[in-house]
């Protein structure tokens, strides 16, 4: 977060005039809202349907809805959803073959996505969408569907004023704080009744935006209160990655016999890879009409976790769970800093929290991590 | 390239089960002239009266052999049908009939009927992929029409059906549904059971049921052990594995491991 001297202060009916400028200039806002016992990423449009004073205990395998003892609208942690549901959505068809007078027709699918504005995306979560560029833009075969979503997105930021017991983005150096990628960033400043947000640009669009609002310049009080509310988080995070060469440590210990134990409890059920806001893997489905007269291909989330994913001439190369579990948390961690030059990880601790047994991946590092430290089992 | 006539030849056939998943084919409504306009239904006592003996390209079989005659018919209709593919629980698994198989058939046969010594009865109810070979295998209790509906497209045009064995979890996390497990401590087989359905129950917040049986590779031992730890007691869990899947080998192992 920079000391930003053009920051201003506004206050929540300030944050309900930002939904209704977005609105205004074309955007569909999409924020945390409550729903089936948890906080997930949907449609809004007044503030009144943000989380207000609810808040959520997260551990592995485990989210609970809490009331908090104020009002604050963004008083919470990471949910279910990610950014990735919108910006690389689960399923998207992409073209349709047509029988005409026997000749075959290829017709693409239009792909016409709203334009997005995000609330409240945390730092973590900026972290991840730099890394999805990176996976999806970058190279000879950027992905038009994620750079038509991604590029026309507007983003307000959120630095954390509530760190989940899962979270670890201080550990993977991903947050609690904003640093860039954002058009606005929010710091949620609650003292008693005093109840307001920092705000300051960090694009032209951003600039332009803000300058609708009723706001006040912000004073060195404010500044105060936001970088503590970032040191607060900072100091209250519930997991941290242990910090050491994670890349060369997993790629040493590729026989390590806790992949294995890792594996009796892993279901390979895809959630980790599912909630992971990093994850991009997709399969291809085609199917056909009954009168073979159309054909649909397209495009669906998929995981390392399963065998199809796998499968090429002969078989599934990876049968086991140990084989997929050790696949996925190697990539993550040490092959993708290989490929894309970062880790693909940011801490936000999702894969710990939605993983119905709990399997943690800090917990999985330090294992392997303090076991080689200490010279290794027999 | 149009199809040449004449149309491929179906046949569906009943073996021990409710009949739902026949169902499912007339369920299709809007479909179903067109798949009768795809094949030719040449057999199906459920929908029509009219049977045309002789051999069949597809044969849908739907239920489980439970009987020495059922034993002996699935043969003659395998020999009669290029392709067989099983439909539900009851052909792929054995069914909620396949309770049976963990208890003596004499008590039953004894509690139930006045003269049971008229009954001709087989111990065990099996898959049909027990007795003869089967060519695909689409799960379910019962079974989507929607599955239904692409595995007769994929066999008209001879691919390979989409019809995933990936975990009811990912289907959870494709609609967007908070996982009732880890949000609610709800138990649910989600995480150890064959896509299908479109994680039908936990959409409504209910737990998954199994209806589709076990995905690939499961893990029965890992979420019995966090069934426990969510309160579900030994004898429930014995229950939650022994439904409509209790004979696929996944459930059964777990739910016999609950018995001793």
């Amino acid at each position: 977060m920079d000391d930003n001297e053009d920051a201003s202060v506004i206050t929540p009916d300030g944050l309900q005039c930002l939904l209704d400028v977005l609105t205004a200039r074309g955007y569909e806002v999409i924020g945390p809202r409550l729903r089936d016992q948890a906080i997930v990423y949907d449609a809004l449009s007044g503030i009144e349907e943000l989380p207000v004073g609810w808040t959520d205990e997260q551990d592995g395998g485990h989210y609970r809805l809490k009331r908090r003892s104020d009002e604050a609208l963004f008083g919470y942690a990471v949910g279910p959803h990610s950014w990735k549901r919108f910006l690389h959505p689960p399923r998207i068809p992409l073209w349709q073959a047509v029988r005409d007078d026997g000749q075959m027709r290829f017709v693409p699918v239009r792909d016409e996505p709203p334009r997005y504005a995000f609330l409240g995306v945390r730092a973590c979560e900026l972290a991840a969408m730099d890394i999805q560029d990176r996976v999806l833009l970058q190279g000879h075969y950027a992905d038009p569907h994620y750079q038509s979503r991604r590029k026309r997105a507007f983003l307000v930021a959120l630095n954390c004023s509530e760190a989940g017991g899962t979270c670890f983005c201080d550990s993977m150096n991903t947050g609690p704080d904003v640093r860039e990628g954002y058009d606005l960033v929010l710091t949620e400043l609650l003292d008693g009744e005093d109840h307001a947000f920092l705000v300051c640009s960090g694009s032209e669009e951003g600039e332009a935006v803000l300058a609708e609002l009723p706001q006040e310049p912000a004073t060195e009080a404010h500044l105060v209160a936001a970088r503590a509310v970032v040191e607060r988080t900072r100091s209250n995070m519930g997991r941290s990655m242990p910090q050491t060469a994670i890349p060369a440590l997993l790629m040493d210990n590729l026989e390590h016999p806790r992949w294995a134990e890792v594996a009796d409890r892993c279901l390979s059920c895809a959630n980790c890879t599912m909630v992971c806001p990093t994850c991009f893997c997709t399969t291809m489905e085609d199917t056909s009409d009954l009168e073979g007269a159309t054909a649909e291909r397209s495009q669906r989330w998929d995981s390392c976790f399963t065998s199809d994913f796998s499968y090429i001439h002969g078989g599934s190369v990876r049968t086991s769970t140990r084989s997929r579990y050790r696949q996925w948390m190697t990539h993550k961690l040490a092959t993708w800093v290989d490929q894309f030059g970062t880790s693909g990880c940011v801490g936000c601790g999702r894969c710990v929290t939605w993983c119905p047994v709990g399997i943690d991946i800090t917990e999985e590092v330090r294992a392997i991590h303090d076991d080689v430290s200490s010279g290794g089992r027999e | 390239m149009a199809r040449s006539d004449p149309k491929p030849r179906l046949g569906v056939w009943k073996f021990a089960s409710c009949d739902g998943c026949q169902l499912s084919l007339l369920d299709c409504e809007d479909e179903l002239l067109r798949v009768a306009g795809a094949v030719d239904i040449a057999y199906f006592p459920e929908a029509t009266r009219s049977e045309v003996r002789g051999t069949y390209d597809l044969a849908l079989v739907e239920g489980s052999i439970t009987t020495p005659h059922d034993a002996e018919r699935i043969r003659d209709v395998r020999r009669r049908s290029r392709t067989l593919v099983t439909i539900g629980a009851c052909a792929t698994a054995g069914g909620i009939q396949a309770l049976r198989n963990f208890a003596d058939i004499d008590d039953f046969m004894a509690a139930v009927y006045a003269h049971p010594e008229y009954i001709e009865t087989l111990s065990t109810s099996t898959p049909i992929a027990d007795h003869v070979t089967v060519d695909f295998e689409l799960r379910g209790c019962p079974i989507s029409k929607q599955q239904l509906l692409e595995v007769v497209s994929a066999y008209l045009c001879g691919r390979q059906p989409v019809t995933p064995a990936h975990s009811v979890c990912l289907d959870c996390k494709l609609r967007g549904n908070v996982c009732v497990m880890v949000a609610h401590g709800t138990p649910c087989l989600g995480p150890m059971t064959h896509s299908g359905c479109n994680a039908l129950c936990p959409s409504y917040n209910r737990g998954c049921y199994g209806c589709y049986g076990p995905k690939e590779n499961p893990n029965a031992l890992a979420l019995s052990e966090r069934l426990d730890q969510l309160g579900m007691g030994r004898a429930e869990r014995l229950r939650f594995y022994r439904t409509f899947n209790a004979w696929a080998e996944p459930f059964r192992e777990e739910s016999e491991r609950h018995e001793s």
